[in-house]
């Protein structure tokens, strides 16, 4: 990848709730752990050293246990949470040296947030909660309901707009919660486990609109969960913290095939690797055809299972999206892939 | 082992000086400034007097037609209504109709003076923790102090008359609103703060398009309390020189007259229900979003 193509850098940064922050600091930067700094010190190490790039237009997730610092993390990018020291560029410009004018602009123009707990605004109606964020700006009155108006129709809630949010269902309340961070046409989209609150039906159903706005908006967004399924769907990229730290940043598929440690193992063990494992995480390299039948690399291990079981001694070729022939898999490669791999040591850490 | 069973207080002498410069320079000051203070206050004194004026010269029908009105769009209930228009009918029967007047009006100026200032302050506190600690401990004094003792002190400034009752109503009244729109404001929704800064809300934005509306119940219940305070002081302010309800009532107190007394006693009871009625019953139609919102 080039690097043009990253629109968000975070580079060392750190964050510790509680006084004394410049010891803590120096402590922390010498090694000293989470437990280690409550004990000593009596402050929380909310992020570790964090270093990521994000892509601009693709979906990042970000995962971890409750209390890794998934929320602190995604609250720095637009400065709810003040950091301890580090930097965030976003379009080159550092905006933790943005003064309170511009941080109010940067706000309002580059990043929006869609929040788990809804967080709509109860005492205005939904066209007031979509609108919020153009009224804010003071954009004339009949501009922004048209453009509310607009991302309504656009998530399904047509006819509700003189509801409050108090008479609509969850899942219509973060339809509210979604359009009214798009409404703002920001290029930044934060989502605070923004579908967790739901239930599984509702919550897929969520999955699907958002992916199906992607395909249309190509926003850069930033996508915190604890659910793996949820991850592996919606992600282009997963990033698993832990206790502050990040201890994994990778392709989806290369999360599953390669954890890096047993943290992560323990977070893919329980999900259906025949149904995530794509053909190109699994083949062989070559460039000749095999006899089995063609098949496309993103495929899911379970697929292929099915279009191999009619003759299961001839190997399926694998082609790109281009059409050009990539790969191989026989049988015995596709029992190997849906073999949980022992957790491994190596260091594979972006 | 004397000083253990006497407590050794200071001389009777020595305390005697001390209450005298005490004195002495609360007399001289308001000598110096008496006058600067009463100048202050003239408009507020117009302001109550013209008041007071207005409700006693409007002819009666005009003002209970009005009262019920109002009594209407704060409550929408009938009964209410009913039970107000009774009210005024049977105060007026028993001769205390100017007196009644005289008191609403003084009760009105009391609680837009304390709404205007209570607000704000309340405001203040609830965006600084260092304003709050300060403003808590003098709210508290005000509000434990015997009246009395601070009545001293305004009349010796203003001497007896409309302006120094209507400042000591105010002192027993205000705090109420300044606490609950405190509290109120501290109590909104931490996500929905988070949600207004997220879209980039400057302080003004959020205060009165967040905060401040999201506060209003609890607000109301303040000014609900303020109100309820002002009346309870009527009777108080009547002693230096405020007319109306209290006024009968503290006649009747050195002079032993049991149906004067209770007549007018009965009359601040009656007005504390109908504004308790309305503004309880207003501010709940304030916060329908909060049940389901459907009219
Ligand atoms: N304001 C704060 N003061 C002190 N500690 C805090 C504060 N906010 C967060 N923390 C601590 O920082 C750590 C990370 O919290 P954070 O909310 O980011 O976790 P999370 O990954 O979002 O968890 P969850 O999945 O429960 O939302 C936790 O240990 C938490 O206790
Ligand atoms: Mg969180």
């Amino acid at each position: 990848m080039s690097k043009s193509d990253t629109l968000i850098k975070i580079n060392q940064l750190y964050k510790i709730f509680g006084d004394g922050q410049d010891n803590a600091l120096e402590l922390v930067k010498n090694g000293v752990g989470k437990e280690e700094l409550l004990d000593k010190l009596n402050c929380v190490l909310g992020l570790n050293n964090i270093n990521l790039n994000i892509k601009k237009a693709k979906i990042q997730v970000v995962m971890g246990l409750s209390g890794s610092g998934k929320s602190t993390l995604i609250r720095h990018l637009n400065r709810l949470i003040e950091p301890t020291s580090g930097e965030i560029l976003v379009n080159d410009t550092d905006i933790l040296k943005l003064n309170a004018k511009e941080l109010v602009q940067f706000r309002q123009n580059n990043m929006s947030m869609v929040f788990q707990k809804f967080a709509l605004f109860p005492h205005k109606t939904i066209i007031q909660n979509v609108g919020y964020g153009l009224a804010v700006q003071n954009i004339p009155k009949d501009e922004w309901i048209e453009k509310a108006t607009k991302w309504i129709n656009r998530v399904g809630l047509e006819g509700y707009e003189t509801y409050y949010p108090g008479q609509l269902s969850g899942g219509m309340q973060q339809r509210v919660g979604l359009a009214r961070a798009l409404a703002t046409d920001a290029e930044i989209l934060l989502m605070d486990e923004a579908f967790s609150a739901l239930d599984p039906l509702i919550r897929s159903e969520m999955q699907n609109i958002l992916l199906d706005l992607q395909s249309e908006l190509h926003k850069t967004i930033i996508f915190i969960t604890h659910d793996l399924d949820e991850a592996l769907k919606i992600g282009d990229r997963i990033a698993i913290l832990r206790d502050g730290s990040m201890v994994q940043d990778s392709d989806p598929q290369e999360i599953i095939m390669n954890p890096a440690d047993d943290y992560v193992s323990d977070f893919i063990k329980d999900i259906n690797r025949a149904r995530v494992i794509q053909a190109k995480s699994i083949m062989t390299h070559t460039k000749t055809k095999s006899s089995g039948p063609v098949v496309q690399e993103n495929m899911v291990l379970e697929d292929i299972l099915q279009i191999m079981s009619d003759d299961p001694s001839k190997p399926v070729t694998i082609e790109n999206s281009k059409g050009n022939i990539t790969g191989k898999i026989e049988m015995a490669n596709l029992i190997e892939g849906m073999k949980r791999p022992k957790s491994q040591g190596t260091n594979i850490t972006g | 082992m004397d000083w253990f069973f006497k407590f050794p207080d200071m001389s009777r002498s020595d305390l005697r000086e001390f209450k005298k410069s005490v004195d002495f320079a609360f007399t001289d000051f308001s000598r110096t400034y008496g006058e600067g203070i009463e100048n202050f206050f003239e408009p507020l004194l117009m302001f109550l007097v013209s008041f007071e004026k207005f409700f006693i010269n409007t002819p009666w029908p005009l003002i209970v037609l009005g009262i019920i009105l109002l009594a209407w769009i704060g409550s929408r209930s009938i009964l209410i209504v009913i039970g107000t228009f009774l009210s005024f009918m049977l105060i007026g029967y028993f001769g205390m109709w100017e007196d009644t007047m005289s008191t609403l009006a003084i009760i009105l100026v009391a609680t837009f003076l304390c709404i205007s200032i209570g607000i704000p302050l309340g405001v203040a506190m609830a965006r600084s923790n260092k304003v709050q600690a300060t403003i808590v401990p003098i709210l508290d004094v005000m509000q434990t102090i015997p009246s009395f003792v601070y009545l001293i002190p305004v009349v010796m400034l203003l001497g007896i008359g409309k302006v120094p009752g209507l400042i000591a109503v105010c002192i027993y009244a205000i705090p109420p609103i300044v606490r609950l729109t405190n509290l109120g404001i501290r109590l909104v929704d931490k996500d929905a703060l988070e949600a207004a800064d997220s879209f980039g809300a400057n302080y003004w934005q959020k205060l009165f398009g967040v905060q401040i509306p999201l506060a209003l119940p609890t607000i109301f219940a303040g000014v609900n309390q303020t109100i309820m305070m002002a009346l309870a002081m009527v009777v108080i302010a009547s002693m230096i020189g405020v007319k109306g309800l209290g006024l009968p009532v503290l006649q009747a107190v050195s002079n032993q007259y049991l149906a004067l007394g209770l007549m007018n006693g009965l009359a601040i009871v009656v007005l504390a229900i109908i504004f308790d009625r309305v503004t309880q019953k207003f501010g709940l139609r304030m916060q329908k979003y909060r049940n389901d919102g459907k009219d």
